[in-house]
């Protein structure tokens, strides 16, 4: 998977989440899941948890702080899966 | 960690708070009890003349009793190192099945689904003290470091 199917992943992952359908459609490495999107903290641990089924890998408390943005999830990601 | 010692630590007084006592607390299941007292304040306007437990109230015992009282279980090590856990209501979907009426004890049976990065999720079922199916559903709540309530 490249870096664009990630993306694309991603955005279908947050896309029920989502109170910003326009941010949702401008979706790229800046965007914030709480700020841009306006995730609750709850549901961002829902997209973390279907991230993990999704790409088949397992991420840790510390990790996940880390993962406030789209750019943070891919780096995360790009990391578990090599 | 005792039983009573995690009804202590409840962030919950009176008028608000729907625990009386704890049968069984693991890190998987949760049972509690509640009676609810027939001169609680919500039966004053809840309906008129006619009082039933509000839905809303019983959502409320069986996240105190479910995801309150798990909470403070799992984190109980943390506790006893002089942390005071936050925990905010995440999300519910709760079906009603039957009226709990003013003095009628009910039991909250809780089943965690997952505790992960601070989110907690169970399937909790109440009863009344006849063994009859009063209401159930998934709550689901944040609790531990980051959250704070008040």
């Amino acid at each position: 998977m490249n870096k664009q199917e990630r993306i694309a992943a991603i955005k279908r992952i947050v896309e029920p989440y989502v109170q910003e359908k326009a941010a949702l459609e401008n979706l790229n490495e800046d965007t914030d899941f709480l700020k841009d999107l306006n995730i609750n903290s709850a549901h961002l641990v829902d997209i973390i948890l279907d991230v993990e089924d999704e790409f088949d890998i397992e991420i840790e408390d510390e990790a996940m702080e880390k993962m406030l943005t789209v750019g943070a999830a891919l780096a995360i990601i790009e990391e578990k899966v090599k | 960690m005792d039983k009573q010692k995690i009804i202590s630590l409840l962030p919950y007084s009176e008028p608000f708070l729907f625990v009386d006592t704890l049968e069984v607390v693991t890190e998987d299941e949760v049972v509690g009890h509640y009676t609810y007292r027939e001169d609680a304040f919500f039966y004053q306007g809840h309906f008129k003349n006619h009082p039933v437990t509000p839905g809303v109230i019983l959502t409320e015992t069986m996240a105190q009793i479910g995801l309150v009282c798990m909470g403070i279980y799992l984190l109980r090590d943390k506790i006893a190192n002089g942390l005071t856990p936050g925990m905010a209501f995440s999300s519910q979907a709760v079906d009603y099945y039957k009226a709990v009426y003013p003095g009628e004890r009910v039991r909250v049976h809780a089943k965690k689904q997952y505790f992960r990065f601070g989110k907690l999720k169970c399937q909790v079922e109440m009863y009344n003290a006849q063994g009859e199916l009063v209401c159930k559903g998934v709550l689901a709540g944040m609790v531990g470091k980051g959250v704070r309530v008040g």
